[in-house]
């Protein structure tokens, strides 16, 4: 795989590339294809939102964006950095949140850096309290100024909002629209929830049988409800006309 | 540990190391229903928990005294007392002791390095694992005690006996327990430091041996046992200082007072030394909810 370094792009202004341009992806596990020649490019300050069933091998593409898994066959050119936000919060529990958060920073200012990024998701008062004393909710949080402390121009979202209770969701989407709009990366969310990927993508895409099946824009005129039902569809799920 | 256990409810504080994993309110004495029941309330059987020990010393004084015990058997406890004090004064126990804590010292030092060190390649790389693992697991199977007449052709009873017998018996708990640290760090832990581009020393820095350590730390307490345990056999099979020999070298003049203060000493020392390193895990671990003390 060919991860272009930062610095090889130097005649094109960094707004005006894209994040990440994918092209030809192949990706297979034993004789399984679970990516099969996808192409895919996400703008900065683009916000994607990927759908697509267990197993479609959504997972994998972001895994492969991430740099952490190999690519068999095809490129990533991901010209800046990569910033990841699991299911799980992974912070580390014998740190500090402001360490957690620092983490791979280089260490002059990392500590004001960090607490900037805490203060951005509402916890800049609890910089060196432990990971254990936070809610489900805070603690992704944490993770996000984690991901966003490193200004990111490309941010990854897998499932990051799956495991939280339902209102906590609600305020994390608005959380996270914020926060994209002000540091404008480019955003690939991978969700299993086609209510979240409407109110929170420009574009949502679904994946099937290892590419990207379907492609809807969301220029905010079209009609949602028509839309939802369309994606449910595209997975497989043939819901009666219900209010969303 | 459920608070409706009622023998886990009474669990006395000072009655011997408490499990690793209760939390200091479980020891301490707490109003339940079962204490409520017995009419004397927390504190009431916490007065008889230490009652009961100082009233056994006082029994034994008072027996010795009435000649009930003969000294050359027991000594009365005042009696380990004053010749605590004597020795003191003309210094004798202080360089007995020092030289005895030194060994110790030297010993954990030693094994506990050796341990750790190869703990650490083995738990890192399969390829090491694979070199050094079942070697040191044969070793181990050995009682190191066992290893003694060996040890004693190898080195004679001088200071290199004691000091290699303690570092043997440091040196596989700390070993065991650096491998099973290090191979149970979550490994999403360090996925996260590969997408954050953590180089392998800020890996190891910052996720892996931090990760480790809990594992780590209850090595080093039973290494501390160990320790002693083998001191006490090493200096009680030849020695010309130390603890051990004082009190085999009291054995031949049938003065049971000094033998008696120096088992008192191992004992207290043991006891610090199992203070000292929960103390370790107590500030080292404060992020674990198992040890610390914040909340």
């Amino acid at each position: 795989m060919s991860r272009a370094p930062a610095g090889s792009a130097v005649a094109v202004p960094a707004f005006s590339r894209p994040a990440v341009v994918v092209t030809d992806l192949t990706r297979a596990y034993g004789t399984r294809v679970v990516i099969d020649g996808l192409n895919l490019v996400i703008e900065r300050g683009e916000f994607v939102a990927l759908l697509g069933e267990s197993g479609c091998g959504k997972t994998t593409l972001l895994r492969a964006l991430a740099g952490l898994d190999p690519v068999d066959h095809g490129r990533i050119d991901a010209p800046g950095e990569a910033a990841v936000v699991f299911q799980e919060h992974r912070l580390l529990p014998w740190d500090s949140l402001w360490r957690n958060v620092a983490l791979g920073l280089p260490d002059q200012g990392a500590r004001e850096r960090a607490a900037a990024a805490l203060s951005e998701v509402g916890l800049g008062h609890r910089l060196d309290d432990w990971p254990r004393n936070l809610s489900g909710g805070q603690a992704q949080r944490v993770a996000l100024a984690r991901a966003l402390v490193q200004e990111p121009e490309l941010l990854l979202l897998d499932e990051p909002f799956a495991a939280l209770d339902a209102l906590t969701r609600i305020r994390m989407h608005g959380l996270v629209k914020e926060l994209v709009a002000r540091h404008r990366p480019g955003v690939l969310l991978v969700t299993h929830d086609v209510d979240e990927a409407i109110s929170l993508a420009d574009r949502v895409l679904v994946m099937r049988a290892g590419i990207i099946a379907a492609e809807h824009r969301l220029d905010g005129s079209g009609d949602r409800a028509a839309l939802r039902l369309r994606l449910l569809a595209e997975l497989g799920v043939h819901a009666e006309s219900e209010p969303a | 540990m459920t608070t409706l256990d009622p023998i886990a409810s009474l669990s006395l504080p000072g009655a011997g190391v408490p499990p690793r994993r209760v939390l200091p309110k479980a020891v301490s004495p707490s109003p339940s229903r079962q204490t409520a029941r017995s009419g004397l309330g927390p504190y009431g059987l916490f007065v008889i928990s230490w009652l009961a020990p100082v009233a056994l010393v006082a029994v034994w004084e008072v027996l010795a005294r009435a000649g009930w015990i003969s000294p050359q058997v027991l000594p009365a406890p005042s009696k380990v007392l004053t010749t605590a004090w004597k020795l003191t004064l003309n210094g004798s126990l202080l360089l007995d002791l020092g030289t005895s804590l030194l060994r110790a010292a030297v010993g954990f030092a030693i094994g506990g390095g050796i341990g750790f060190a190869l703990g650490t390649l083995v738990g890192f790389s399969r390829l090491a694992e694979a070199a050094i693992d079942r070697s040191v697991q044969m070793i181990r199977a050995i009682p190191f005690l066992a290893l003694l007449p060996l040890v004693i052709v190898w080195f004679g009873v001088g200071e290199s006996q004691k000091i290699f017998l303690v570092a043997l018996g440091v040196a596989f708990p700390i070993y065991i327990n650096t491998v099973l640290g290090i191979r149970q760090v979550d490994p999403k832990l360090v996925e996260l430091g590969r997408v954050r581009n953590l180089g392998p020393i800020q890996l190891i820095r910052r996720i892996i041996l931090p990760g480790a350590l809990p594992s780590i730390l209850t090595g080093v307490r039973y290494a501390l046992a160990t320790a002693w345990l083998a001191l006490v056999v090493a200096e009680t099979i030849g020695a010309q200082s130390g603890l051990g020999f004082l009190a085999m070298d009291a054995r031949e003049f049938l003065r049971t007072d000094v033998i008696v203060l120096a088992i008192v000493l191992y004992a207290l020392i043991g006891i610090a030394a199992d203070s000292i390193a929960r103390h370790l895990e107590r500030s080292l671990l404060a992020w674990h909810p198992n040890y610390g003390d914040r909340r």
